[in-house]
């Protein structure tokens, strides 16, 4: 008897639900033992963890407010992630969708009374997400150049833009010398619904809903589909692949610059520094264990935020380093990336009896 | 032949299990000394598990082999070639840029760390004169024609003292001339004490060839006979477990007014060089135009032009009579022009979309499969269910991926969505390459099936029987230019070898 890998005939709907699962456990696992390591009781801190992300309304608060922007990101990583374009700047897109979404609330006020100052913010978040990944887009499809270096190098630039101009022009004179722009009118603020949670999670919610419709249930989503699966193919079916590339990337753009407005008009309300804290980067991670899925995306962006904010109650209740958080979700990763093998793989176990048994040879 | 009792290679109950399919089940071969040996079958059948194991690319499960009546090792193609075998693989494995020499001695450990190249030229002429094997020895692999870079694979494995040659349907890239020529090589082998094994689902070709075959159905050998004791009709009723129709029935042509014209059309390769050069000719409703010509010739530059894939830099196109110059593919598509690509894996299919997906991804964009920017799913199934049972595509389920299903099945489900596609133009690039016998004999009767419906068909083969069968008219494409266009009922086959090998008749004789 012995194991063997063999490929699967149809994609296992099973594996593609157990996997996700799974892969968690044994990063759980894997936590623990670096805990047991650190000399920490791995339950008490895990316990910690689910307390703090879950257990009090602040709590639970806090983690909707982390996840809010991962699940932006993560739909619109997971997007651009399904036409094989890899857009990895999803960073830069949250950044400057702030950087706009602050330019409207700061400087608009005069044209846009009352709440339509928060929906210009908003409208203005999107479009600037969508032009920053317009970019990459348009160098790809038509000079054929790498989005990966692209999208990366253009994180730098937006990030670095977002800096000059609240360390700079846009810096507010009442700060006491604050790097940081002054707070928006109260018009450009998101309602709250729970502590800093805002209205942004119905609007994720929701976006998460209709993207996995457009996908799966439209004659856009199958030509994406199709240009997913093989370019040649889409070409000679007559789709314009280079525009659907464009379009699809740039509405991942958008959803990641919407993050960025939220994060302005929701949480700070104000540009200052802490836009970027690296939810582009995770988003990658939540796109990869959503399996692409929008209807995941939710489930894992507050999953990992969970564990964002649960790493910090650690560092509090249980005297351990913060980053221990950030540890875990990288050792969420390697589990799920090995994970994936399973619905593409099956172990089966094979006995010697099934292999063929050859008639004795005729004598000649 | 009989000389010795012994044969050259005798492998014995060999097995060899993939994944969910037994590839080698108990397999016995027998090859003696200077002997061809033919091993037939349709794809699937298991002949390239059995020879890759022979010249050790693969391990069997079970099962031993001997060369010379002595239990032989072989783990890898080096044991193998230590054993003197060699194979000619489907996709010649040379290194492009360079030269005949420096492909020869690629890889050989006995060489020193600088070769002799002298030395090597000396013997691979040598080599190349005995076996009437003609190549310039300085010439770059991308130089060659796909007819010489098979002698060079040829050279390569007798510079290494091969005893046993491992051909793998070695005529299928072929003009008939140089089918000829390799028959003579194989001949000069034979009188040399070599022997030789090769691979292929056609019937002419046995005939031709070998001096024994071996028939392979689902793992295991069916028949073993000598050749000149059957026919290619009883190898074919063997090959495929039922009686295969040969001629298929076809009703004269009614041709009916002109679907498509190509005027003076020139366009560029994928490397910036001329591809066509002043293409015309018409092509009526009702009637199949069979373009002959050795691959890379032009048909494929032909076939996306005709579909809008490429961009021809002169010349015009109409389709009934409207100018298609340069047209996106959607407008053509939207003609009711259907196109039968020649690389189905990545272009004609998408993989790793569902058979489903497959089937509906031309009609995608109206009723009854949508409605608005709205997909039906449940239209979606019903109308995959119905061409799957149509064309009976062998799917677990509509919702299987593409790639887990068999090349034939591919090209079964290409051909059910371009069929229900198709009302004004068929354009069939190599529909039938690759296929076994069965799936060949479908994709012909419903290539005749839609030129009887009506419509335009633009047929390109390689096999030059088929085309002859299959086509009314017949154009002879070489390097970009028609050579002519003749009526395939009268058209001598001799004179359109000829005409694929660059060669005009007056010109030639």
């Amino acid at each position: 008897m012995k194991l063997l890998f063999e490929k699967r005939k149809t994609t296992s709907v099973t594996a593609l639900i157990l996997v996700p699962f799974v892969s968690f456990l044994v990063s759980l696992v894997l936590t623990a033992l670096l805990l047991a390591i650190f000399g920490a009781n791995p339950f008490k801190t895990f316990g910690a963890m689910a307390v703090g992300a879950f257990g009090s309304s602040h709590g639970f608060a806090e983690t909707l407010v982390k996840a809010i922007p991962l699940m932006m990101t993560g739909l619109g990583v997971a997007i651009a992630f399904k036409l094989k374009f890899w857009n990895i700047g999803a960073e830069g897109q949250l950044t400057m969708g702030g950087v706009a979404a602050a330019g409207v609330a700061l400087f608009m006020e005069r044209f846009l009374p009352g709440r339509s100052l928060l929906v210009g913010a908003l409208l203005g978040g999107l479009l600037a997400g969508a032009l920053w990944a317009g970019v990459p887009a348009l160098l790809k499809t038509s000079l054929k150049v790498d989005e990966t270096l692209v999208t990366l190098m253009m994180n730098y630039i937006a990030i670095l833009y977002s800096e000059f101009l609240y360390y700079g022009p846009w810096r507010d004179p009442k700060g006491y010398g604050f790097p940081g722009s002054r707070m928006f009118s109260a018009d450009a603020w998101l309602p709250r619904i729970m502590g800093r949670a805002h209205i942004g999670i119905w609007i994720a919610l929701a976006l998460a809903i209709i993207l996995w419709v457009v996908l799966k249930r439209t004659r856009w989503g199958f030509e994406l589909q199709i240009i997913g699966a093989s370019q040649k193919a889409a070409r000679y079916q007559g789709i314009a692949v280079e525009r659907n590339i464009a379009l699809a990337v740039m509405l991942s753009g958008a959803l990641c610059g919407l993050a960025g407005a939220f994060e302005v008009t929701g949480i700070s309300h104000r540009l200052q520094q802490g836009l970027s804290i690296g939810y582009g980067y995770t988003a990658i991670i939540v796109a990869w264990m959503s399996q692409l899925n929008p209807l995941a995306v939710p489930f894992v962006a507050v999953a990992l935020a969970a564990l964002a904010v649960g790493g910090d109650q650690v560092q509090m209740v249980m005297g351990l380093p913060a980053a221990m958080g950030v540890v875990m979700q990288g050792l969420i990763l390697f589990p799920m990336l090995a994970g994936s093998l399973f619905t593409e793989y099956r172990l089966s176990v094979v006995r010697p009896e099934a292999k063929a048994v050859c008639p004795d040879p005729v004598e000649e | 032949m009989s000389d010795t009792a012994i044969p050259k290679v005798e492998m014995r109950n060999i097995s060899k299990s993939f994944p969910g399919v037994l590839a080698n089940d108990c397999v016995d071969l027998k090859l003696r000394k200077g002997e061809v040996l033919a091993l037939l079958g349709e794809n699937g059948a298991g002949k390239s598990t059995l020879m890759n194991v022979l010249c050790g690319l693969y391990r069997p499960d079970r099962g031993e082999i001997y060369i010379d009546g002595k239990y032989a090792e072989i783990h890898s193609p080096r044991d193998a070639q230590k054993y003197g075998i060699g194979m000619v693989h489907q996709n010649f494995k040379l290194v492009d840029s360079m030269n005949v020499l420096e492909n020869t001695i690629l890889g050989l450990r006995d060489e020193p760390f600088v070769p002799d190249l002298k030395r090597v030229r000396s013997r691979l002429v040598g080599l190349a004169e005995q076996y009437h094997l003609d190549v310039d020895p300085n010439a770059s692999i991308w130089q060659l024609s796909v007819g010489e870079q098979q002698r060079v694979e040829i050279l390569k494995l007798l510079y290494r003292n091969a005893e046993i040659l491992i051909l793998d349907e070695p005529t299928a890239v072929l003009t008939p001339q140089e089918s000829h020529e390799l028959n003579r090589v194989v001949h000069v082998m034979k009188q040399e004490g070599k022997s030789a094994i090769f691979i292929t689902h056609k019937m002419e070709e046995v005939m031709e060839f070998s001096d024994r075959v071996m028939v392979l159905r689902k793992g295991k050998v069916v028949a073993e006979t000598d050749t000149s004791a059957t026919t290619p009709k009883e190898l074919a009723r063997m090959m495929v477990g039922r009686d295969v129709l040969f001629q298929i029935e076809k009703k004269p042509m009614t041709p009916g007014k002109v679907v498509l014209e190509l005027s003076h059309i020139e366009a560029l390769g994928d490397r910036g060089l001329p591809a066509l050069k002043d293409v015309s000719f018409q092509l009526r409703a009702g009637e199949i135009l069979g373009i002959a010509g050795v691959a890379g010739n032009g048909q494929r530059e032909l076939a996306e032009v005709v579909t809008g894939l490429r961009r021809s830099s002169k010349g015009k196109m109409q389709i009934e009579g409207e100018d298609m110059t340069n047209k996106s593919p959607l407008e053509i598509i939207r003609r009711g022009v259907a196109h039968i690509p020649q690389d189905r894996a990545s272009v004609g299919a998408a993989g790793d979309l569902s058979v489903a997906s497959n089937l509906a991804m031309k009609q995608y964009r109206s009723r009854p499969l949508a409605t608005g920017i709205f997909l039906l799913q449940k239209k979606i199934f019903e109308f995959a269910g119905r061409l799957i049972e149509k064309f009976k595509i062998s799917t677990p389920s509509p919702k299987t991926q593409v790639k887990f299903l068999s090349g034939g099945n591919i090209q079964k489900t290409i051909l059910a969505r371009e069929i229900g596609a198709a009302r004004t133009l068929m354009v069939a690039v190599y529909p039938s390459r690759g296929l076994d016998v069965g799936a060949t004999e479908t994709v012909r009767r419903q290539l005749v099936s839609q030129r009887d419906a009506g419509l335009g068909v633009l047929f390109f083969s390689e096999d030059l029987d088929e085309l002859l069968q299959i086509s009314d008219r017949v154009a002879v494409l070489f390097e970009g230019k028609i050579m002519g266009i003749f009526d395939a009922n009268t058209v001598n086959i001799d004179h359109i070898g000829m005409l694929m090998a660059g060669m005009d008749r007056e010109a030639g004789a």
